[in-house]
């Protein structure tokens, strides 16, 4: 049975549908504008859900409404009650549920293959149909484990530190391979054996891909889990021959390709080495050697607290520990106060900051911050000179001048934050004793006009509002 | 549809990926994650087919699982990414 060629106004409506989502990311090119493209999105999806229900036999009615508004149900329940501090770890969850699906949806069509219209006269599945739906089977099961693991790291219901095992390229490499011969082989040969294989070696090097990648990498990762769910999506669109899929598979492969480079080069790191692993493992085995102990000043909350009243500008630098330590809210407080006693305060973030891209982004419009008060790197890098004071809260990797200086050092030609231009730092950290993820030990601690504000900070940034309200 | 325009369509495609997705701000990355998440779940199109199909009912299973777990993804990453665009707002003058 061939392809019969559907109605054209199912074709247009699969069409208006992919538009629709070009349009939904469109959209994000402004806040401004995001939320009518999400609606946009809404609007893609239901035409192409209605269209493929009205188009098709449905011999199953009830069992297809029972299962969305219970899949639906959930997803609701999930966005509304998520805090967004776990964004990241709810963003790998997704991830795995795209890959499942795909999962899912190759295997059904494996087993009826009649229904898909991909069998040919003889009765046997389409060649080209086996080569998509082994690619869509073998990205999908990827894209699932990979998430899965993606998902304990950042949850932190798993070790994030890399586990490296022997020999790992090796055996990466042999079951990439034998992936491949065997999407090849099952062109010639349907045997559900070769299926099955080739789902479960997915699954496994999924796993084994992810395992050996450090917490601090997981925003790449998550990047890259999504473009794959994407093309796990198209690889499906070109079984189905639909035009939604394909279009919708191509835009997500893409947008997750282009942060991951974004991620890397934020970096300074080559994509391959990000995925090879052990990023922090051989840096924090290195760093074990005895060092010097240098002087560092400590400062405390009435020290900062006078500092940036005096001050004309404070620029802040958010990073992972803020999310942490949930103290976004307290910190647009502090600012608040500052703006009050006329102090102008601007927020800067590192591509980098955080575990996912924009995470710090999301967190400060939580606690609402405006977003025009928010800078990235390049656009606010040459006003630290200017600054009077630079206040760093959880972020250590993004400020270290090593990665301008130091050739040895693993985080070099990372763009960082010229924070060690500003006329004071302060640098809220939990101790002297964590040296970021890298493993590096960073200056800026040392510096003359550098005061370590040590403590958690929530209770730093509570500590330095009260002292500014006396 | 032949193959070849079904590829035409998927490299264009691409290419509007390419340039929509540069053109997103920095700010809004991760609501692009989860809006991209969400219209991946497009996928339940073919969980739909099978779970609608007869012939096969070991079919007819994955593809309702399909069309749940697609579901989560498509209501909850379209509801989170509304939440996150509507908490972005600008300065009050």
């Amino acid at each position: 049975m061939e392809h019969a060629a559907p109605p054209a106004w199912v074709m247009l409506a699969y069409l208006i549908s992919g538009v629709f989502f070009i349009l939904a990311l469109r959209g994000l090119s402004s806040p401004a504008t995001s939320q009518r493209g999400n609606r946009f999105g809404m609007a893609g999806m239901l035409i192409a859900v209605v269209t493929t229900l009205v188009t098709h036999e449905v011999a199953s009615l009830p069992e297809i409404l029972g299962a969305i508004a219970i899949g639906g149900g959930i997803g609701w329940v999930i966005a509304r009650r998520i805090a967004m501090t776990d964004m990241p770890q709810l963003v790998a969850a997704f991830h795995s549920l795209v890959g499942m699906a795909a999962v899912l949806v190759a295997a059904a069509a494996f087993l009826n293959p009649v229904a898909f219209g991909i069998t040919g006269a003889d009765g046997l599945i389409n060649p080209v149909s086996r080569v998509e739906m082994g690619l869509g089977i073998a990205i999908g099961a990827i894209t699932f484990s990979g998430s899965v693991i993606a998902f304990l790291k950042l949850a932190g219901k798993m070790s994030g530190a890399p586990i490296l095992l022997p020999l790992r390229h090796l055996i990466n490499l042999t079951t990439l391979a034998a992936i491949v011969g065997l999407v090849g082989y099952f062109t010639i040969d349907q045997s559900p054996w070769i299926f099955w294989t080739i789902t479960g070696l997915s699954f496994l090097i999924g796993f084994l891909l992810i395992i050996p990648i450090g917490g601090a990498d997981m925003p790449v990762v998550v990047s890259m889990l999504n473009s794959y769910s994407g093309w796990a999506a198209a690889a499906m669109g070109f079984t189905l021959h639909n035009t939604a899929m394909i279009i919708t598979g191509a835009l997500v492969g893409s947008s997750g390709a282009i942060l991951s480079y974004i991620m890397c080069k934020a970096m300074n790191r080559s994509f391959i080495s990000v995925i090879a692993g052990g990023f922090g493992a051989e840096a924090a085995a290195s760093g074990g050697e005895a060092k010097e102990q240098r002087p560092w000043k400590r400062g405390s909350a009435e020290d900062a607290a006078y500092m940036m009243q005096q001050a004309e500008s404070v620029i802040i630098v958010p990073g992972y520990g803020m999310a942490v330590a949930q103290a976004q809210h307290v910190l647009r407080e502090m600012a608040d106060v500052l703006k009050k006693q006329g102090v102008k305060v601007k927020y800067a973030i590192h591509p980098v900051a955080g575990r996912m891209p924009g995470h710090m982004n999301v967190l400060l419009a939580e606690a609402s911050v405006p977003y025009d008060e928010v800078f990235e790197l390049e656009d606010i890098n040459s006003e630290f000179a200017q600054a009077d004071v630079a206040f760093i809260i959880g972020a250590n990797d993004v400020v270290n001048p090593a990665a301008k200086t130091d050739k040895t050092s693993p985080i070099y030609g990372m763009p960082v934050f010229d924070v060690d231009k500003a006329k004071t730092v302060f640098f809220v950290k939990r101790s002297m004793g964590g040296v970021g993820y890298a493993g590096v030990d960073n200056d800026v601690f040392y510096m003359d006009q550098t005061m370590m504000l040590l403590a958690d900070a929530k209770k730093m940034c509570e500590d330095i509002v009260k002292a500014l309200q006396h | 549809m032949d193959f070849i325009s079904i590829l035409s369509i998927f490299v264009m495609a691409c290419f509007v990926g390419y340039y929509v997705v540069w053109s997103v701000t920095p700010a809004l990355h991760t609501p692009l994650m989860a809006v991209t998440n969400a219209i991946s779940s497009v996928i339940i199109v073919g969980a739909l087919i099978a779970s609608a199909a007869a012939g096969s009912p070991s079919a007819k299973w994955l593809g309702l699982i399909a069309v749940a777990l697609a579901s989560v993804n498509i209501f909850g990453g379209f509801a989170v990414t509304a939440r996150m665009l509507a908490m972005y707002k600008k300065k009050e003058r």
